[in-house]
Parts: C-alpha cells; structure tokens; sequence
C-alpha cells in the first residue's frame, strides 16, 4: 500500500524506538560480556583505568563451581515451578468459576486480580509482617486458634513463603488470560457435547483444556520470564538467606554485595542464555499470531 | 446464548465466588484495615476486626517521619514521564509498522519484544557503571529513562496491535484531503486511537511504579520512588504495622484504582497481542 | 480542469507485473469507469492516480504537468473509498470540512462551502452527527460532499456502491450522473459491474489482468467489443458465444450474437432447440434454449406476452447483421 514517501518516512519515524533498544540491548550487553572474561573486583583495586587481567573461562567455570550454584539453580527451579504449578491450576479453576454466572460477578472479579496491581515490595512485606509473622501474623493467629504452634515461616519454610506470595501475585494474571480465553469458547460446541451425552468431566478435559491450550502455554512462558527475575520478594523478606537464593538474586550477591564484577558478569550471561531458550518459545508463539 | 442456570446452583456459585474473592483479597483488605488502627490495637491477640479507634495518625506520623509526599511524587514522575516519552518515540514506530509494513517488520518486533527479555540483573553492573558515568545514579531522569527503555517494547507493541484495527482506508482518505503526514497522525490517527493509547498508558503507568528492580538498584535518597521507600520498611527493628500498613495503603491505592480500569487491556498488553 | 494522461505506466509488486506498460488519456470532463473482474488491477490503476501507490515506471500527468513523484495531498484529486473512509471521531459537518481544513481556508468560507455541499446532497439535517449514526446511502453521500467541497481536478471512485443494497445502489447510481452533469468536472470511476459502467460512463475502459482489453463509449463497447473478452463481459444477460462447426459456416472461430438479435419462431429457422428455463421481467422474457450442435444454452430474449413453455420445441434465427465474428485468436473479424 505504501509509497516511496510513506516508506521513507516510515523507516525514518521507526529510527528513535530501533537505535534507543538497540543501544539498551548492545552497550550493556557487550559490556557484560567483555567483563565476564575478565577479573574485575574494584574493592582490590582493580579498575578500568589500569586495565583489566584477560582471564578467559575461569569466570564462568568458578560461577558453575562455586557452593552456592546448585543451589541457587535449585532454589529457582522449586520457586518458578512451584509458582507455576499452583497459578495455573488454580488460574484454570478460578477462570472456570469466574465463567459461571452468579451474583456480584463485577466486584469479585475485582477482587481477584487486585493483587497484580500490588507493588513487589509491599505484597512482600505485607505477608511477611501481616500475615507470616510468627507472633503476630495472621496465620499465627490462626494456629493458635486451633491450637497448633505457629510456624516461623520466613525462616523455617523460606521457599514455601516465597512461592504462596509470588504465586499470589501471579494468580490473578493467569487467571485472567484463562478466563479471557475461556470466554472465546464457543458456548454451542459446549451444549454439542452435553447433547452427545459428555460428563462435565469429560466435557473439561476435551473441550476446555484443549481450547485453553495456547493461552496455557502463553501464561507458562510469560510468568517463566518474569519469575526468574523476581527480586523485590527476596529482596525484602529473606535477603537471599534460608535456601532461597535464586540465580538471579546470586548475580545480585556477587556484583553487589562481594563486588566480584567478573564473576557476576559470567554468572549474567549464564541468566541471559537461560532466559533466551524461555524467549524463544514465546516467541515463535507471538510470531506466528503476527501472520494471522 | 445464555445457558439457564437453575437458582439453587447459582447461589452455590455466589457464595463460592465470594469466598475465594475475599480470600484472595484478604492481605489487602487486612492492610487497609490496620492502617486505621493504634499500633496496640494492630499487633492485639486475637487480631481486631471490628471494634477499634478509628484513627488517621498513622497516616500523619508517616508523612511527617519520613517524608512520604517526596517518595509519592518521584513515583508519579518517574512513572508518568518515563510512559510520556515512551508513547511519543512508540507512536511513530508503531504507525510505521502496522500501516507501512515491510518484510522486516516481523522481525523487527521480534526483536523489540525480545530486549524485553533480557534479564535486569544480567546488565546490572554496565548500567551503574554507565549511570556513574554520566551522574544519572539516584536521579529521576536516569531512572525515567532506564524504565522507558524496558517497557518501550511493550508499548510499542500495544500500539501496533490497536493501530492495526484501524482501515487504512481513512488515513488514505485524509492523505487524499490534503493532510501531511505530521497531520494524518495528529488529526485522524491519534484521535482514532484514543482509546487504544489511553489503555496503553494506563498499563504502562501501572508496570512502570511497580517496578521493583531498577527502582531499588539505582537509587539512594533523592529519587528514591515508592518501592523503594516501602523496601525501607523491612529492616526488623522499630517496625510498626500501622505505620507499615498506612506506608502500604498510600502506595497501592492509587495503582489499584487505575488497575481497575484496565482489566481488559491488561491480557492483551502482558500477552503481546496473543490473547485477547 | 481535469486531463489526466497515463504515459507507459506499470506497476509490479516485487516479482509480480500487476500492470505492465500502458498508455491512457482521459479528458477534462469525462466521465471513465474503469471495469473488469476482480484482480484485473483497475483499482491499482485507480491508486496509481491518486499517489497512494507509486509506478513502477512511466509517467502520470495532470493538466500537463508530471506528477508521478507528487504525493497524494498534493494532486488535486479526491477521492470516495469502497468502506467511505469517514474520519468516525469527527461529526458529518468536519468530514466534509477536513480537506477544507488542511488547505488552510477560513473558518467563513468553510461553513460556507460545506453548508452549500449539504443542501446539495440532502444533508444539512445531519451536520451534526456523526458518522457512526447515519445510514449506508448517507455515509455514501458525506464521502462525496467530502470530495466535492474542495473542487478537485478530478474525482477518484474506487468501488463507491458495493457496499449499498441493490435499491440504493440504483438510486446513487442516478445521483452521481446528475453530480457529473452539473459540475462537468472529471470522474474516474471502478467497478466491477458493467451495468454501473454501461449506465453512467462517457468513456469505459475494460481491464484483464492489467491490460486495457478495449477503450470506448458503452455502446462502442457493446456494439463493437473488440475481442471475446469483451463481448463476453459487456452486455446482460451475456452475449451468446458459439464455436465450431456453426462459427465455421459463417467464417470465423467464434460467433457471438446478443440475446435480443435472434427471433423466435414455431416452424422454421436455423437453430432447433427446446425451450428450458425462462426468466419473466414483465417488459422482456429471457429464454434458455438447448439448440442441436451447440454445447451451452442459448439466451434469447422475446417480448413480455410470448407463449413459450419450458420443453416446447423451436426455432431460432440469428440477425447476421448484428453477428460479431471473432478469430483464433479471439480477435474481432470486420
């Protein structure tokens, strides 16, 4: 449709948004990589000015080799998969539940997806002062009532706490795209199959679930994204401690706390391959919605 | 069609429904509640519901101790002009894109969507060492600038997948009319758009004071936005759960608010326009 | 004034020629509709003109002066779109006033040409609402008020009644003849319906696949069609077109002969056929006749009173002096 005119204009109009992600993405990025071969720790003395020691791959085998590694690589798997596991059930049934009619549907929908709209920070602090406190949280309220004695949760099942805050936070995202997606099914091909005599199971798992295939897999690599770069959480309830390092806040660690740039570098590239085999699913997904 | 639902099974859903909204909404409403409370009444075993003195103060103490108004007012502008700039560089990109496409266009918002991806804590050490540079560290236009870069894609994005919506016709018909290009998106584009531009500058407002990594990393004092404030909140000592729960309500009362209007943008912005 | 001059214009899509080199002149004042079956690239050819797409070579010329690198706002053309193209956010009266607006004319002349443009297309009673609240046939006509206030060198329709039901279609059909009669200004008009183009145009020019197939007024076209295409796509119901041993005898590849040039009779004829399925318009009867040696039915069209019922035996006889002959090529014969 286009002419010369438009299409210059076009590549012109298209230059600021292209050259400021590019410079975000190269500069940093080179920059990371440049450090991560080399050993860079500025509180002994080593600095850009007089030059850096070249010291190949020993950054990246020490980053793999160190104690915490395994660790952290096992702390990010039980949280993002746990997250996931539980806001995508739940997600499924919520979104089912929030299809049904019933009285107050607005307000309860509200109700669902207000903790999405909750800062990192103060959804971290609020259950662990408000709720997860051992004395005076809810949930030790709660214990007490029944007589049971209540669980130091932070530090006695730090993973578990981070994984119900994060998971909170998170059920209202996949809740809603589920439910988008369930809204777009065909009520007819629903009453077909209750004609053809389907149980309400049968109905769930050979109509629902496969109509809510793609929005499953896009809340999965979505949420797989952003769950690997959760900070603020721990950041604000454990600091890293009681097993709950994850990669990222380990590369947090290493640059900020020991200031071993080199080291953290390496350990950056390492989260940036990671993220990109996740990216690469979604994209492919998002790319081929682009063809339609 | 609606499907007839018999009245006892929807009065089982009702109180079903609520029951799970209010669970879910719980530490909120929990937190909201405490702010009103005396600090003895919000740690009191059993835990109050009902039948406390009402007070304010602890929203006057927070102000007044640490300066709650300064905090509020680096979120709005960091959050407010870090959208503003990324709607006026994504406008034209997505015009370009979804009216003039080319065969790279695919690729190029591939692309875009991937520096989405790039882990924050991969690139933490060159961007202080660049903010250090040019002595943007604990300043609201470094940080403005770094949260307008990493939610540009998304906005660009949004964009895209609204403007695509409009006939290319009506921008033919207004170029037909006489109107410039500067014109064609000034008068008719922009207008058209509307709503489309009004959902994406809401989310991107909402992404954008939410965000808790850069907000933390790369500031101290000065241009320190909400996040970071509440963050301060965490060391153990001298801790106060009014206080904390007044702190908190100031902080996501506005965002929740906004929140509310965008329900339905909010799938299509997060999923790239994959889900709608 | 309004003479528009195609030199060797082409236009390709990457690999694909849409439109290989032609050559095309339309003068001031003429009414031209361009016609063919969908994907000709007649409304290429249109967008050509307009600016919205550039040639791949040639030249365009408005008045005289080249204006193939000029874009689109700078041509003096306007143009009513398939879809109308109204801007929805802004009421009846600003649609018509925006190419007003962007010449830069005062706020007084612009009321004053738009309620002028109003009164003449009935729509002063709905300046005021928007585009989303009128009807089909109204949209229709603040798309053309769009187009006339600013008083361009030409109008551009692309396709301006395929989305009008067939009732309204004929009555704008009749006022945008009566529009051209009184403002005398050139009109270049697409369709793919030739009874749009038999009934309004001065001048028609019949596309296939980018090529002119032929140029000339409705009733060249319909008595003279210069090839088979044409002759099978101007005319309704179609043109009769029979091939072998019948074309043979009178000297051609293909005969064509139109429906009202063959009489009917009882006893005698050339043709002997049954009577098949019969169209009543009241003034006219069409005929399907299955004749002896000849594959497809042959139309024929008698008077509204005829008596012929469907298996009835007859005769038909061509008029030879309105036989069209057509070659091997499918090329008329003189």
């Amino acid at each position: 449709m286009a002419t010369r005119h438009s299409r210059s204009a076009a590549r012109l109009m298209m230059a600021p948004a292209v050259i400021l992600l590019l410079g975000w993405m190269l500069v940093p990025l080179t920059m990371t990589l440049y450090f991560s071969f080399k050993r860079y720790l500025p509180m002994r003395g080593d600095s850009l000015e007089r030059g850096l020691d070249w010291v190949g791959f020993e950054n990246y085998a020490r980053f793999i080799g160190s104690s915490s590694f395994w660790p952290s690589v096992q702390a990010t798997l039980l949280i993002v998969g746990g997250v996931l596991v539980i806001t995508v059930i739940l997600g499924i049934l919520l979104a089912i539940l929030l299809d049904q009619p019933f009285w107050g549907q607005g307000i309860v929908r509200i109700l669902v997806i207000a903790p999405f709209f909750v800062m990192p920070t103060v959804s971290a602090l609020v259950w662990k002062n408000m709720m997860m406190d051992p004395v005076n949280g809810m949930f030790a309220h709660l214990w007490r009532f029944f007589g049971a004695e209540p669980v130091s949760w932070m530090s006695d099942a730090s993973v578990q706490s981070i994984i119900l805050i994060v998971s909170w936070q998170w059920l209202p995202f996949a809740t809603l795209i589920l439910l988008t997606a369930i809204q777009s099914l065909d009520s007819e091909q629903l009453e077909a199959a209750e004609m053809d005599g389907a149980p309400v199971l049968a109905r769930f798992f050979y109509i629902i679930l496969p109509h809510l295939g793609r929005a499953i897999t896009i809340v999965i690599l979505i949420q797989t994204i952003f769950l690997l770069s959760i900070f603020a959480e721990i950041f604000v309830t454990t600091g890293g401690s009681f097993g709950t390092r994850t990669l990222t806040y380990l590369i947090f660690q290493r640059v900020v706390d020991s200031q071993n740039i080199g080291l953290g570098s390496a350990g950056g590239v390492y989260a940036i391959i990671l993220a990109n085999i996740v990216a690469l699913f979604l994209m492919r997904i998002v790319g081929k919605n682009l063809d339609r | 069609m609606a499907r007839a639902v018999s009245t006892r099974r929807k009065i089982v859903t009702t109180a079903v429904a609520w029951a799970i909204g209010l669970l879910i909404f719980f530490p909120i409403y929990w937190t909201i509640l405490t702010s009103f409370k005396t600090e003895a009444q919000a740690i009191n075993n059993p835990p109050l519901f009902w039948g406390f003195d009402f007070t304010l103060e602890n929203y006057a103490v927070v102000q007044e101790r640490s300066d709650y108004m300064r905090f509020l007012w680096n979120s709005v502008v960091i959050a407010g002009g870090s959208t503003l700039i990324g709607i006026l560089v994504a406008v034209p990109a997505a015009w370009s894109m979804a009216f003039v496409p080319s065969r790279r266009t695919k690729d190029i918002l591939l692309w875009m969507l991937s520096t989405k991806m790039l882990p924050a804590v991969g690139v933490l050490y060159p961007i202080s060492l660049i903010f250090v540079q040019f002595n943007l560290l604990d300043t609201r236009i470094g940080l403005t600038l770094v949260l307008m870069l990493i939610n540009l894609p998304i906005i660009v994005w949004m964009l895209y997948t609204y403007f695509r919506e409009i006939p290319v016709d009506i921008l033919e018909a207004a170029r037909m009319d006489g109107a410039g290009l500067r014109q064609e998106i000034l008068y008719v584009l922009t207008p058209m758009a509307i709503p489309g531009i009004a959902s994406t500058v809401l989310l991107n407002i909402i992404l954008a004071w939410n965000e808790a990594f850069w907000t933390l990393t790369l500031t101290a004092a000065n241009a320190a936005p909400l996040t970071a404030f509440i963050a301060s909140y965490s060391s153990p000592e001298g801790l106060f759960y009014a206080k904390l729960s007044a702190a908190s309500t100031m902080a996501i009362a506005p965002i929740l608010i906004l929140g509310w209007f965008s329900q339905k943008q909010l799938v299509r912005g997060l999923t790239f326009g994959a889900v709608k | 004034m309004g003479r528009i001059t195609l030199e060797k214009v082409s236009k390709s899509f990457g690999q694909v020629d849409v439109i290989p080199p032609l050559d095309l002149t339309i003068e001031d004042g003429e009414f031209v509709v361009f016609v063919g079956p969908s994907g000709c690239g007649k409304s290429t050819l249109l967008r050509l003109i307009a600016g919205l797409e550039d040639v791949t070579s040639g030249e365009i010329r408005i008045d005289g002066t080249d204006a193939t690198g000029v874009p689109p706002a700078k041509r003096g053309l306007a143009m009513v779109f398939q879809s109308y193209a109204l801007y929805p956010h802004m009421s009846v009266r600003k649609n018509i006033a925006f190419p007003l607006r962007m010449a830069g004319m005062d706020a007084a002349e612009q009321e004053r040409r738009v309620t002028a443009a109003a009164a003449v297309l009935n729509l002063t009673d709905y300046l005021d609402r928007r585009p989303g609240q009128l009807s089909g046939g109204q949209r229709q006509r603040v798309a053309i008020g769009r187009a006339i206030v600013r008083e361009p060198a030409a109008f551009l329709f692309d396709e301006p009644l395929s989305n009008l039901d067939a009732a309204l279609r004929v009555g704008m059909r009749l006022e945008i003849s009566e529009l051209h009669a009184r403002l005398r200004t050139t009109m270049i008009y697409v369709t793919h319906d030739q009874v749009e183009a038999m009934t309004m145009a001065d001048k028609i020019v019949v596309l296939r696949a980018g090529n002119i197939e032929q140029v000339g007024t409705p009733l060249q076209l319909y008595r003279s069609p210069r090839n088979l295409f044409v002759a099978g796509f101007i005319g309704s119901p179609k043109m009769n077109l029979i091939g072998g041993a019948i074309a043979a005898r009178h000297g051609a590849e293909t005969i064509g002969i139109r429906p009202e040039h063959i009489s009917v009779s009882a006893e005698s004829g050339d043709w002997h056929g049954t009577v098949g399925v019969s169209e009543h318009l009241g003034s006219d009867t069409f005929f399907h006749v299955t004749c002896d040696g000849i594959p497809d039915p042959v139309t024929v069209r008698v008077g509204g009173e005829v008596d012929l019922h469907y298996g009835d035996d007859i005769w038909l006889s061509p008029d030879t002096s309105h036989l069209h002959r057509f070659d091997g090529q499918g090329l008329r014969v003189a």
